[in-house]
């Protein structure tokens, strides 16, 4: 107990504390309300989803918020991973392994993918700087969906087959297709359960809030905060700067696959330049490098647009209108002063504290 | 001849790209920011023309004076609503509030003409002229995009380079705090600037919707986002380095379409700006500014 409250002081152990606290509630609420029936089935059909953009939003706040490098083309890993983890599950959907390993096992290879789409997009991207990295990264996001729009994967008893622009491939009698070009794919057995979105987001806050509170995560920071000062004091700011940027883009590929196996149809305008816009929004309204925040963010903005279902074709405008509204608060002088007038509180809140103390003494 | 038939579509299509590249490279070099409504206003620009022309019935300069004088204001009216009170905040606040304009401004289109596509006439008729008997034909649309692109680029080089105006904005540009030691108006010239990259959305909208005759609410974005590619790169905050990033990223998108696949036009072109940006990672006119320490 000791041991757990010197860590709550420390502001690494808060955020670690209120990150947990606010994803396990929520499942706790969550699971209770199934058990007792009380979610309508539009809001039971948003929870993976929910998890998968939790997963989306924390991954890129990596990239964002803790190595400060803005990329507008966060989908695009989401979308290696959610066909990579497709054209995974379909394999795996044969060798009769019960549905969870299928389903950790193909996350897995979403992630995989994805890291590798990371590698190969991150060693040129991380030379640029400011909003010519950003540009850059939407481009990549744009070619990964055309070339996953002509891409065709088929599988039949001697194995995959790929091929881009056209099916050049002749599939056997008990062949299928996967990936169907721009068709994109369909039929897809739908894995993805609320339970298992959970525990990937638990994974997830887990590595990603130890590797921030590591020794690397310190060197990303301290390359996001001055890169020439930490260049001269030994750090080697591209390794630091691709390791974040790949461990970014492998759950990215993670959140990927849990969304993809959650729908028996997709195609790869699903992740397009709005979905990592979508994702944007989040982390900054949650607050750059606050993962907590990130939860929150994610969740309420992938829930607001449903619940304003109700005034129809205003949804969206009024969508717009707050997240507006939103911005030009956070950085209105009216919320410095509310700030300022809570902190004058709490210091003196702190004086009389300090002060019966004395007496008391 | 189909090669010089692909480059003059190529020249023409780079020309509206350019166009709208210059105002999003004027307004990123005054405001420091990626303005992505700007793509939105080209749209609202393509349906004030088209409601005037097609629903009121006036002649198409009217409507290009309409589209012009609406979204200049429009532009000048999102600067001070949305961008002014965050000039203070850090670049992604007002990135997102960008975001959050183009969102209204599509979402608000939606709402007034519907999703439906608007069949665009084009505001400049006339059946296409025949050149080398017959093998090659140009659309008077084309020629007139092409002369406006010029006019509009070599306009606003005198201008930025010559007029008192024009100087204003280069000083803001290079240093807010000094201009207003200099006693240069900093808001009413950064208004000017969102008012003329407004102004030049409009004029590309209006010939965007004359070339590709489809209209909907979501016809702004992708072109919007190619421009700013092309703005990217030619080195972004220079006007003839976007003049010659659209144009060269039209060229691009047209051949790599005829030539190479339709499908995988916007990957090759795309493809090719990460390429020049590796090479000149601050685009091909762009200067390069060395950090200090």
């Amino acid at each position: 107990m000791q041991k757990l409250k010197k860590y709550a002081a420390t502001k690494a152990g808060r955020d670690a504390i209120i990150s947990f606290g606010i994803v396990i509630i929520a499942f706790i609420v969550m699971q209770a309300l199934l058990a007792a029936d009380m979610v309508s089935s539009l809001l039971e059909g948003l929870l993976v989803p929910i998890c998968a953009y939790v997963v989306m939003a924390v991954s890129l706040n990596l990239t964002v918020g803790i190595l400060g490098e803005l990329s507008l083309g966060h989908a695009g890993f989401m979308s290696v991973g959610a066909f990579s983890g497709i054209v995974a599950a379909t394999c795996l959907s044969g060798t009769g392994a019960p549905e969870p390993v299928q389903l950790a096992v193909s996350i897995v290879i979403g992630g995989i993918c994805a890291a590798i789409a990371g590698v190969i997009i991150g060693v040129p991207v991380l030379r640029l700087k400011g909003d010519y990295l950003a540009i850059v990264t939407l481009a990549f996001g744009e070619i990964i969906k055309n070339i996953v729009n002509v891409l065709y994967v088929g599988l039949d008893s001697s194995g995959l087959h790929f091929s881009l622009l056209e099916q050049r491939f002749e599939l056997a009698e008990d062949g299928e297709m996967i990936i169907n070009g721009a068709m994109g794919v369909s039929g897809v057995s739908r894995l993805s359960t609320f339970v298992s979105g959970f525990v990937l987001v638990l994974i997830t806050l887990l590595l990603i809030l130890n590797l921030i509170n590591s020794r690397a995560g310190r060197a990303v920071m301290a390359v996001r905060d001055n890169k020439i000062a930490a260049d001269s004091i030994g750090i080697s700011t591209t390794r630091y700067k691709l390791m974040a940027f790949v461990i970014s883009a492998a759950f990215a590929g993670m959140a990927g696959t849990l969304y993809g196996l959650n729908y028996t149809t997709t195609t790869a305008n699903k992740f397009d330049f709005n979905t990592s816009i979508l994702i944007l929004v989040f982390v900054v309204l949650g607050g750059l490098g606050n993962i907590w925040g990130s939860v929150i963010a994610a969740t309420l903005l992938t829930v607001l647009p449903e619940m304003l279902r109700e005034v129809g074709d205003f949804r969206m405008l009024i969508y717009a209108i707050l997240l507006i509204a939103m911005m030009l608060f956070n950085n209105s002088p009216l919320k410095q002063r509310i700030l300022e007038k809570r902190g004058m509180k709490q210091m003196e809140k702190l004086e009389k504290a300090e002060q019966s103390g004395k007496e008391g003494a | 001849m189909s090669f010089l038939n692909h480059l003059i579509n190529g020249i023409s299509l780079g020309s509206i790209y350019a166009i709208i590249a210059l105002g999003y490279t004027m307004v990123y070099g005054i405001a420091k920011m990626l303005n992505f409504a700007h793509g939105d206003v080209i749209m609202v620009g393509g349906y004030m023309c088209f409601c005037a022309t097609t629903y009121l019935g006036w002649p198409a300069p009217a409507g290009i004076l309409l589209a012009v004088v609406v979204c200049t204001v429009l532009g000048v009216v999102i600067e001070r609503l949305a961008y002014k009170p965050l000039r203070m905040a850090p670049a992604l606040a007002v990135l997102i509030t960008a975001i959050g304009v183009s969102y209204f401004l599509q979402n608000a289109a939606l709402l007034i003409w519907g999703s439906s596509t608007k069949s665009f006439t084009s505001v400049v008729g006339g059946s296409p002229i025949p050149l080398f008997g017959g093998q090659l034909t140009i659309a008077p649309v084309t020629i007139v995009t092409v002369v406006t692109c010029i006019i509009i680029m070599v306009v606003l080089t005198l201008f930025t380079n010559k007029s008192k105006a024009g100087t204003a904005m280069r000083a803001v540009s290079e240093d807010k705090g000094a201009a207003q030691l200099m006693g240069i108006n900093v808001n009413t010239t950064i208004s000017l600037t969102f008012a003329i990259g407004s102004g030049l959305a409009a004029i590309a909208g209006v010939l965007l919707c004359s070339a590709y005759p489809t209209l909907m609410p979501t016809t702004g974005s992708m072109p919007g986002i190619k421009a700013f590619t092309a703005a990217v790169f030619g080195g972004i905050g220079s006007i003839p380095g976007a003049f010659i990033g659209g144009i060269l990223l039209g060229v691009i998108e047209i051949f790599a379409g005829a030539y190479i696949s339709t499908q995988l036009q916007n990957a090759i072109v795309f493809a090719v700006l990460i390429i020049v940006l590796l090479v000149k990672p601050d685009g091909l006119l762009g200067k390069r500014v060395s950090e200090k320490v």
